[in-house]
Order: structure tokens, then C-alpha cells, then sequence
């Protein structure tokens, strides 16, 4: 067992680290982009039917995940999988619980590190007399973008570092003084900086400080229903896949979180308000800063053509320039500085199911097991920093940050509810539960969550070309085959969107080379862990068996 | 701002705020089982 026993300080803390932990860069730089792409207004029906049916049952799973491998001491998803489930590779399925976190926040501290290094940027006005196009040159030049397949970027390698530091250190500081005090001051200040940039923001008026448009035109496109959408089948998947980001589902952290719990706690009103604070950040904050800001300045089309991930970085201190060289800087360290904490809460808990299982079953003490997660963080993170144009960042993001995570929710939602059962399941739900849970919630874990996974799961794995389902299976029946779309998981295995596959050409290595290392870097990675869960059984069995001789010489 | 756009923000964002404050509060009005 652990040399340092960790723990929750407070219930306030625990509510706040796991929202921060839920809370993340996807607030507000996914989930627009999103709504943008999806219907709008219409977005919101599927996004919202998919937290009551998906997100807030698996939430509630995860969390009764925690408090049951609290009863035995253990924290790390392996080792509650392997005694929930009673079967030998129950552990192994687990370890997708430890490894997705390497996976995401070897390329997620990085961005952490772009919004840490842009708050000093933006107050010490590196941004001032850009264009948008300068802007967006700054931000190429800052990762090394060039012509060819390495970069170099030495000023965001240092930031990088730092940023991993500062994680490591207050990980190294344990639950209640390193990531509960980060998330009591992280979140409050994420929430402040929030308010004030979506009120600059839905106040923003055409002609006053060289705006276009009204924020209006970009809040009406958001929030304008568009019905129709909802009988498209990829406006479902996007928000259920949206929930599954924002929430922090299948990743093993909430587990890890809850396990930390004693068994008597509350977890069904523990997990309602720390998801409901995460959608209040996403709904009311996200939706109202980036869009109705970018559409003022740069109009709706623009928008729309241009809306991605990205803007966060190559757009917005481009906007805020438009407000002069103060309400520039303020604004640019409002935006990047939320950014940051949004980050920081949750890249904090990537390196809790790693160290809870070096803690629990190797004696390793907080430090060192802080210090090996920074370590391995940062090997897996080089090729993601150095080949960054070569499409590695977005390969670690699809295997461990899409993949993964709806693989994973599918597996612990199957133990929970059949392999466990849901009876015993609702009983750890509802156990010491400061509020009643509505009986209809046991059905819809046991039958409607799975399915739901299931074919969040399978639409992904073979989505059809454009999203055109119905022109896909004609397409099927008339012998032609099954059209896969570039982004689905079948055509992204075999390359199937790519022209040509070789490793080398001229002696050169090509981005398919790259890309197909880093799925062989990602797979030792996950044998890797495998390997320790494995030892660390070992380990239990020899202990176990020590103890029994003991027992019985005595 | 059309009509149906405003009163989908206001309808969604404003339950999403009650909602968030309510179980908040929840949190901070019941003690601890510890």
C-alpha cells in the first residue's frame, strides 16, 4: 500500500478539481466550432439528449467506479476493472485508463504551453500592429511550421518544458495540497476571466472600435435552431462525441478522482455538479466569447470557412488588437490565461491513474512517481513537438483522445452494468447519496448508455463518405462497397484517403512513415503499461502468498 | 437577432446557469459525511 496516503481536503475541493479536470481547452475552443458546423442552434438538442442519456450516466458510473476500488485501496482503472470483473483480462482493458492519459497530454501540455507562453506575448505586445495573416504567421513561426518534416521551435520546446514542470511540481504536492489548492485557484479565476470576456464580447457593437458586425450576427447563427439537422446521423455523433471531451469520460481520471473517496460519500450529487458546472463553463461561457468576437471583426463567412481549434491562437490576439494596446494586453491575458488554467485542471489529473498505481503497488513515494510520469510525458511528447507538421499531434489526438476514450467508456459500462451488475451498480450509485436519483436511470445505464456508446463506437469506425449513411448503404447493396470517409477509424487503420503509402521515397522518409512510427511509439506505449499492470498482479499474488505463510507459521 | 434565436439562448443558457447554481448550492449547504 501507499507510503503517503492521499486524499480529498474538502467536498468544495473535490467538486472543483473534478470540474476542472472536466473543464478544458474544448470549452471553448471545441464546442463552438462545433455548434458552428452542426445546425447551430439545433446542436444544442443532441448535445443536451446526449449528457442525460450518455454523459451524466457514464459520470455517474465513473464516479461509482471510484468509490467501489475505494473499499479496497485500489485507484488506477486496471486494478478496479481486474476485481470487478473477476476474469484475467479484465486489468488489461483497464490500462486503456492509465494509458490514454500519456497519450493526451503528451500533445495537450504542449498547447497548455502555447496559452502559458501567449499571456507573456500578449502583455508584452508581440501581437501589436499584426495583421490577421501576421497573427497567424506568428503562430507558424512560434511552432516552426517551414517546408520541411521537422521542427524545430526552440522559444515553445522551452515553454513546453516549463509548463511540464509546473504540472510535475504540483503533482508531486499530492491531492489536497497540489491539485485541489491548484483547482481552488485555477477555476475561480477561470471562471472570472470567463464572465468578463463574454460580456466584452456579446456587448460588442458594428462601427464601434472597428467592428463589422454586431456580436449579435455571430450569436444568432449559434443559437438560431436549424431543425433539419437533427435527421442528420453526423450531428448526433458530433455531440455525442462532444460530450464525451467535455466531460472527461473514458479516461480514467474521474475514476482515479473518486476513488479517493470514502466508500460512505456521496457521489450522485458530487458527479451532477461537477458535470453541471462543466456545462455551464461550455454552454454559457464558451458559446459567447470566441464566435460572437470572430464575427464582428472578420464576418459570419469567415467564420464559417475558417472556424477550427486554431483561431484560439492564430485569431483571437489579432481581434483583440482591434481594442487598442491596452484592452489588447488585458484581453490577451483574460484569454490565453483562462485558456491556461482550463488547461492545467485537467492535464493535472492525466498523471493521477499513473501515479495512484506506482504509489499503490510499487511503494513508489509521490515525487518519484510525479517525476517518472514528467519523464514519460515528455519522451512521448517529442515526436509530437518535433514532427508537429507531420500530423503526429493529430495522431496522438485520435488514438488516445478519440478512440481511446469512447472504447474505454464502452468496456467500463459493460463491466458496470452487466458484469457487475446494474443492481449492485445502482447500489454504489445510490449508496450514501445526498440526492434521489431517479429510478429511470438504472434502465437507461443498463440498456440505453451502451447502446449509445455502441453506435457513437461504430459510427466512427465506419462512417461513410460525407456523412451520406443512406447513399452508403445503396451503395453497399448495390455491390459497390461501403464508402469510407477520410476521418473514419477503418479508412485512418489502412490509409485508405492516401494516394500513396510508401515508408520512403528517394531515401526520404514521407509523413506516412512518421505517422505509422508514432502508432508503433503509441503501441509500445500501451504494452508498456500492460507490462507493469502485469508485474504490479504479479507482485500482489507474491505479497498475498508471503502473508498467507506468515499466517500460518505465526 | 431572430426571435427563436434569442429565446434558444436565454431558455438554454439561463437553465444551464439555475441548474449549475442549484446543485452548487446543494454541495455547500450539506455537510460532509466525514
Amino acid at each position: 500500500m501507499a507510503i503517503e496516503r492521499n486524499s480529498w481536503g474538502s467536498r468544495i475541493g473535490l467538486i472543483l478539481a473534478m470540474a476542472g479536470n472536466a473543464v478544458g481547452l474544448g470549452n471553448f475552443l471545441r464546442f463552438p466550432v462545433q455548434a458552428i458546423r452542426n445546425g447551430g442552434g439545433a446542436f444544442i438538442i443532441p448535445y443536451l439528449i446526449s449528457f442525460l442519456l450518455m454523459g451524466l450516466p457514464l459520470l455517474w458510473v465513473e464516479w461509482a467506479l471510484g468509490k467501489y476500488g475505494s473499499r479496497f485501496g485500489d485507484h488506477a482503472s486496471p486494478f478496479i476493472f481486474d476485481r470487478m470483473g473477476k476474469g484475467r483480462f479484465w486489468k488489461y482493458l483497464g490500462v486503456f485508463g492509465i494509458f490514454s492519459n500519456f497519450g493526451v497530454a503528451a500533445y495537450y501540455v504542449y498547447i497548455e504551453s502555447w496559452t502559458f507562453s501567449f499571456v507573456w506575448f500578449s502583455v508584452f505586445g508581440s501581437f501589436s500592429g499584426l495583421s490577421e495573416s501576421g497573427v497567424s504567421h506568428f503562430f507558424d513561426k512560434y511552432v516552426n511550421i517551414n517546408p520541411g518534416m521537422v521542427n524545430l521551435p526552440v522559444i515553445a520546446f522551452l515553454f513546453f518544458l516549463l509548463t511540464l514542470f509546473i504540472n510535475i511540481t504540483i503533482l508531486s504536492k499530492g491531492l489536497n495540497k497540489g491539485i485541489e489548492r491548484a483547482s481552488k485557484i485555477g477555476m475561480p479565476l477561470l471562471l472570472l476571466f470567463g464572465v468578463l470576456l463574454a460580456i466584452r464580447a456579446v456587448t460588442l457593437r458594428q462601427g464601434v472600435e472597428g467592428a463589422t458586425f454586431d456580436s449579435a450576427v455571430g450569436l444568432n447563427f449559434l443559437w438560431q435552431p436549424q431543425l433539419k439537422s437533427l435527421y442528420n446521423p453526423d450531428v448526433w455523433l458530433a455531440a455525442a462525441g462532444q460530450i464525451f471531451f467535455t466531460l472527461s469520460l473514458g479516461m480514467g481520471t474521474i475514476v482515479c478522482y473518486a476513488s479517493y473517496l470514502d466508500s460512505r460519500d456521496d457521489i450522485a450529487l458530487n458527479a451532477m455538479s461537477a458535470g453541471w458546472m462543466n456545462e455551464f463553463v461550455e454552454i454559457v461561457l464558451g458559446a459567447s466569447i470566441v464566435i460572437p468576437i470572430a464575427v464582428g471583426y472578420m464576418g459570419l463567412d469567415w467564420v464559417k470557412a475558417n472556424a477550427g481549434f486554431m483561431m484560439g491562437f492564430k485569431t483571437m490576439p489579432y481581434l483583440f488588437q482591434q481594442w487598442g494596446p491596452f484592452l489588447a494586453a488585458l484581453s490577451g491575458v483574460l484569454w490565453f490565461g483562462l485558456l491556461f488554467f482550463a488547461g492545467i485542471t485537467s492535464s493535472l489529473a492525466f498523471g493521477t491513474p499513473w501515479m495512484a498505481m506506482m504509489q499503490d503497488e510499487f511503494n513508489w513515494d509521490r515525487k518519484k512517481s510525479a517525476y517518472t510520469f514528467g519523464l514519460l510525458i515528455l519522451l512521448l511528447a517529442l515526436p509530437c513537438i518535433f514532427f508537429f507538421q507531420a500530423g503526429v499531434f493529430d495522431e496522438y489526438d485520435y488514438w488516445t483522445g478519440t478512440v481511446s476514450l469512447v472504447f474505454f467508456a464502452l468496456i467500463e459500462i459493460i463491466l458496470f452494468a452487466w458484469v457487475y451488475g446494474i443492481d449492485n451498480g445502482w447500489q454504489e450509485i445510490t449508496g450514501g447519496a445526498d440526492i434521489s436519483v431517479p429510478q429511470f436511470f438504472k434502465k437507461i445505464i443498463k440498456y440505453v448508455t451502451p447502446l449509445f456508446i455502441a453506435v457513437v463506437f461504430i459510427g466512427s469506425l465506419i462512417e461513410p463518405a460525407g456523412g451520406e449513411w443512406i447513399a452508403a448503404f445503396k451503395s453497399l447493396f448495390a455491390g459497390h462497397g461501403w464508402p469510407f470517409d477520410a476521418a473514419s477509424l477503418v479508412s485512418k487503420v489502412f490509409h485508405l484517403s492516401e494516394k500513396d503509402t510508401r515508408w520512403f521515397i528517394n531515401g526520404r522518409a514521407t509523413t506516412i512513415f512518421i505517422i505509422d512510427m508514432s502508432r508503433v511509439l503509441l503501441t509500445l506505449a500501451f504494452l508498456g503499461i500492460a507490462l507493469v499492470v502485469k508485474l504490479a498482479m504479479v507482485r500482489r499474488k507474491r505479497l498475498q502468498k508471503n502473508e498467507n505463510l506468515d499466517g500460518v507459521t505465526s | 437577432m431572430t426571435t427563436a434565436a434569442l429565446v434558444t439562448m436565454i431558455v438554454v443558457q439561463g437553465a444551464v446557469t439555475l441548474i449549475t447554481v442549484y446543485f452548487f448550492r446543494k454541495i455547500l449547504k450539506t455537510p460532509s459525511k466525514k
